[in-house]
């Protein structure tokens, strides 16, 4: 090995200017700005400053200096309104948790059985998914009409009790929207359960020939477990729309009968910019950062606590 | 030995007899017409409210009365398009859809361009030109995409109202971003930052990195890199981003309703306005009208790019 | 300025002096790179841990290891493409350890190639130098004369994506070629071809350097192509240069057991036993080691192993005449055609030899062995260093 010791002055004939640290790589840094000034300032700042406000009196204007500890949050949780839309969310979430992946990952599976026309089943089950969840909310209203929808064309049929009016009946409302919401998303998740499907070694299927074992066991014994990471990442996906379901009501029902489809993000909105009463709203919209970091962070952790991400 | 022997003819018999050539494939097999049923209903599910949307809106009011949401229209009218279009009322204004349309599209040009803008130079810092902390920032960016907007749209309101202020003083000038086009052309910028960072950063990172490193000794610096070397190899991905953003602030409601004001807001706003009032008859077919034509825009995209519009969400989705 | 050089003069000499020194009269030329106490690490991973290197003007050097020991770690440092945490790094006498790639006098030449796609191959070798702002007429001058040593012409209006492996890589080659640079880097770049293309391309690039006489500094875990274009060549592992030697030195005095093992197909075979005074005894037997050219002092009794190549064991008639000899028993036979591997068992011990391609030889097969102890190499048991 060439031995290079006493050569070590040679570094005092350095020419090049000593980089600072901040200045190296600065055109990557100045154009990051954006990026960074979004992280900061918007998604740590404003989330803390909602979180700091919900615990003031602020009612039109915010009140920084108006401290009221936790009322906010005892005013929200003694409020039916709140109440029910937390119990709206709950159900419509489970529900469509449950149907989207099922549904999903059922014609996903289907798709992936070589069959003729994928292409065209894959545009009729995703174009939903282009829709805004306006157009989605209108469409369903209309078809579950009780005068002129599903319930009247089942009584033409000949069955004249028939009775399907989910949008009037306070007790059933949120399947109505439940309805819409499935027949939006879920062929999202179909086109990621898909992806994970072709994902998986051609390989695996020829063995589970070869040894003879029925195309649905391989499924639910070999292939599903494989796709857990798919699985988990749909989920992920799912509840995050999940708790940001405001559109939707607004447009199918409007929050009706009564506050019976109510959901949080519809109550954060209206607090904050109908009813003047900024606290609730803070404090509601917290409760949802609550909810969905009980969800992020048990995954986050799995995902990315382990091991080290590249 | 000699069992080989003996049955050596009866062995070229069976061989004479059995299965040769090609197997007999059955086309209808009872696990195929499952199958294909199944799809079959699925398909109806999926389908029925866009029927119900082109059936409806070519119907004429009496005769919607007369009959179910399902039932062809006997007699076809576009006159629903014509006042969707141009004559339904939103409160005072009674000159139809036409206005949201026009401003959705302001929104959307320069939101579209802005976004991609900022995030595609956003993935290729942090594919290529990585710094102490950008995998920071780009962390809290990725989990600032599940952060409900709820939590963070009042903040962004007062940032926004206090940006426009400063930017008035400064230029001597009445401009105000909180309630205009410019306000929700930031927001969407900023909501849509995350996504984009992430379908950008990750295609970036795919591309050789010995061509990065190619370059750089050939010379050429950050912003030579982007324009000569990264864009032009990069088309795919900036067609994905567009079809990803025009659908979705295309579809913005949220946001719509907070950052606009009533003459500035989007068509998906004006339409809930239109279908939602509480005030005089309603007008089943121009309501259906206004939801297709709201619909139009993604629909047609989504027709026609197919293939990218999957490749798009799924990038999105599956895997950071 | 007038000062510096002054500096630069006497330091120049004295490390000549120090390179004569160490014992490198060959390269007492001077120094196109040089590498001082280089370190890299990612977080607590240390990639390169004080490396020292000098190569000298118009030098060869092959780093060659194992994927993971930090070679091509290192040639990127060199280029500058990765920012190292301590050390410097010369070329040409400049100190560059904080200057941009582009500024360094290097040309690099990648495994993907790493041609533009979107640009013609007269693009490719020109945008370097457009981007260093060279005059028009220079440009078509050094890319008319690149692509005759490389015989490229006819295929500079077409894109990448119109080229064969071979041609494209010759075009990279030509990327670098018209840098005019002092320095030429290849990492690993025959490794996408196949075999029949790597063969003339490295053929070329000996040939190339024979023509240029540039300062080259290549990386291959291909031992075949270290031995065949290589000066010298740098054994890595672990982010230390384990041996730096003529791959003559490398082939028959490695230093260590590793290098031993490395370099050679099929692998050294090796002996464990203990040496005292000039016989080895082994459960295989006991072996003399008249002839042997011991490197270090050896304690009676001292645990060892003995290496020797497959190549330089002698079989059959051949055996008797040799030094130390031995009874196996054939256990595998692999014709490859000119020659034949077997590999024979003599108690626990397996030996691999190499032998006449001709030879019919079977499993069962009793073999006599020999080889001689001039040919064989010692290495300490727990130290693995050369005895």
């Amino acid at each position: 090995m060439a031995v290079t010791e006493g050569v070590r002055p040679v570094a005092e004939r350095t020419s090049a200017k000593r980089p600072n640290r901040l200045f190296k790589n600065m055109t990557a840094k100045i154009a990051s700005i954006p990026m960074i000034l979004t992280a900061l300032v918007v998604f740590i700042g404003c989330t803390l400053w909602t979180i700091y406000h919900s615990f003031t009196k602020s009612r039109l204007l915010p009140a920084p200096d108006k401290w009221v500890g936790w009322d906010q949050y005892e005013r929200l949780w003694n409020t039916r309104r709140w109440l029910v839309s937390i119990e709206n969310l709950a159900i419509y979430g489970v529900c469509s948790l449950v149907l989207s992946l099922v549904i999903g990952f059922t014609l996903a599976a289907l798709l992936d059985r070589k069959i003729r026309g994928e292409a065209v089943f894959r545009t009729i089950f995703l174009y939903p998914f282009a829709l805004s969840f306006i157009v989605t909310g209108l469409v369903w209203q209309w078809i579950l009409n009780p005068q002129f929808g599903i319930q009247q064309v089942v009584r033409n049929w000949g069955w004249e009790g028939f009775t399907f009016d989910p949008l009037n009946n306070a007790e059933i409302v949120i399947y109505g929207i439940l309805i819409a919401g499935i027949w939006q998303g879920s062929g999202f998740i179909m086109v990621i359960m898909l992806a994970g499907l072709r994902g998986i070694d051609q390989d695996i299927w020829k063995a589970s020939r070869v040894e003879g074992i029925p195309a649905w066991k391989t499924y639910i014994f070999i292939i599903i477990p494989m796709m857990r990471p798919i699985f988990v990442t749909a989920l992920v996906l799912i509840a995050a729309g999940i708790i940001k379901v405001y559109d939707l009501v607004v447009a199918q029902t409007s929050g009706g009968p009564g506050i019976a489809s109510e959901v949080p993000a519809k109550y954060v909105i209206e607090k904050m910019f109908q009813a003047q009463n900024l606290g609730q709203g803070f404090a509601a919209s917290t409760m949802m950062l609550v909810s969905v970091l009980v969800v992020l962070i048990p995954w986050a952790y799995l995902e990315f606590g382990g091991k080290r991400r590249d | 030995m000699t069992d080989a022997t003996q049955t050596t003819p009866q062995r070229t018999a069976a061989a004479m007899s059995g299965p040769r050539g090609p197997k007999p494939r059955r086309r209808i097999t009872p696990s195929n017409i499952m199958l294909y049923s199944i799809l079959f209903v699925a398909s109806v599910y999926y389908l029925l409210p866009l029927y119900v949307m082109v059936v409806t809106s070519l119907k004429g009011m009496p005769e919607i009365r007369l009959g179910n949401v399902f039932s062809p229209p006997v007699e076809v009218t576009f006159e629903p398009w014509v006042k969707a279009w141009s004559e339904a009322c939103t409160g005072i204004n009674c000159d139809g859809l036409s206005r949201g349309f026009f401003n959705s599209v302001n929104i959307l040009i320069p939101s579209v361009v802005l976004s991609i803008a900022i995030a595609s130079v956003n993935g290729y810092a942090l594919a290529n030109w990585k710094f102490k902390g950008s995998e920071v920032f780009f962390t809290i960016l990725i989990f600032g995409a599940f952060i409900p907007y709820q939590v963070m749209i009042y903040p962004i309101v007062i940032l926004l109202r206090e940006m426009g202020q400063g930017i008035s003083a400064v230029t001597g000038t009445d401009f105000r971003l909180m309630g205009s086009l410019w306000g929700l052309v930031i927001v969407h910028s900023i909501f849509g930052m995350p996504i984009l960072t992430l379908l950008f950063r990750n295609y970036f990172t795919s591309l050789p990195d010995e061509l990065f490193k190619a370059a750089r000794v050939d010379g050429v610096g950050f912003w030579g890199i982007y324009f000569r070397i990264m864009l032009p190899m990069s088309l795919p991905i900036f067609v994905v981003a567009i079809i990803l953003q025009v659908t979705g602030i295309w579809n913005d409601f949220l946001f719509g309703v907070i950052y606009t004001k009533p003459d500035t807001y989007p068509m998906t706003v004006q339409l809930n306005n239109i279908v939602n009032s509480v005030q005089g008859v309603k007008e089943y077919n121009v309501n259906m009208a206004a939801t297709l034509l709201t619909g139009l825009v993604p629909l047609v995209i989504y027709f026609v790019s197919g293939k990218l519009f999957v490749r798009g969400i799924a990038a999105g989705a599956v895997k950071g | 300025m007038g000062n510096t050089t002054v500096r630069t003069a006497a330091l120049e000499q004295q490390l000549v002096q120090d390179a004569a020194k160490a014992g490198i009269a060959a390269s007492a030329a001077t120094p196109s790179i040089e590498i001082n106490d280089l370190k890299l690490s990612f977080g607590a991973f240390e990639v390169l841990k004080d490396l020292n290197l000098t190569v000298s003007q118009g030098e060869f050097l092959v780093l060659l290891g194992s994927s993971g020991c930090g070679k091509s770690t290192l040639l990127n440092c060199i280029a500058g493409l990765l920012d190292v945490s301590d050390g410097q790094i010369h070329i040409g006498g400049r100190n560059v350890t904080w200057e941009e790639p582009s500024e360094r006098g290097i040309g690099m030449v990648f495994q993907s190639y790493a041609l533009y796609p979107q640009m013609t191959v007269e693009g490719n070798l020109s945008f370097g130098l457009k981007n260093a702002r060279v005059p028009k007429a220079k440009i078509a001058e050094k890319i008319a004369a690149a692509a005759k040593t490389l015989q490229i012409e006819p295929l500079l209006k077409r894109k990448p994506a119109a080229l064969s492996g071979g041609q494209r890589q010759r075009v990279a080659i030509g990327r670098a070629l018209v840098r005019d640079v002092d320095v030429f880097l290849f990492d690993e770049p025959l490794s996408n071809l196949d075999a029949k293309l790597r063969a003339d391309l490295r053929v070329e690039i000996k040939q190339l350097h024979q023509t240029l006489g540039n300062t080259m500094i290549y990386v291959t875990h291909d031992q075949v192509e270290a031995m065949t274009l290589a000066d010298r060549i740098a054994i890595m592992r672990g982010g230390n240069i384990l041996q730096l030697a003529s791959p003559n030195e490398i082939y028959s005095r490695p230093t260590c057991k590793y290098v031993a093992e490395f370099i050679g197909s099929p692998s050294m075979n090796f002996f464990e036993g203990t040496v005292t005074d000039n016989t080895f005894n082994s459960a295989a037997g006991s072996f003399d080691l008249q002839g042997y050219d011991f490197a270090a002092q050896t304690v009676p009794g001292q645990s060892a192993w003995l290496g020797i190549r497959p190549e330089h064991i002698a079989v059959g008639d051949a055996a008797a005449a040799e030094q130390n000899r031995m009874q196996a028993v054939v256990e595998l036979v692999e014709p490859l055609g000119s020659d034949t591997l077997a590999r024979a068992r003599a108690g626990d011990q397996s030996i691999w030899v190499r032998m006449d391609g001709q030879a019919a030889i079977a499993p069962g097969d009793e073999l006599a062995l020999g080889f001689s102890a001039s040919l064989a190499n010692l290495f300490d048991k727990t130290s693995e260093e050369r005895l």
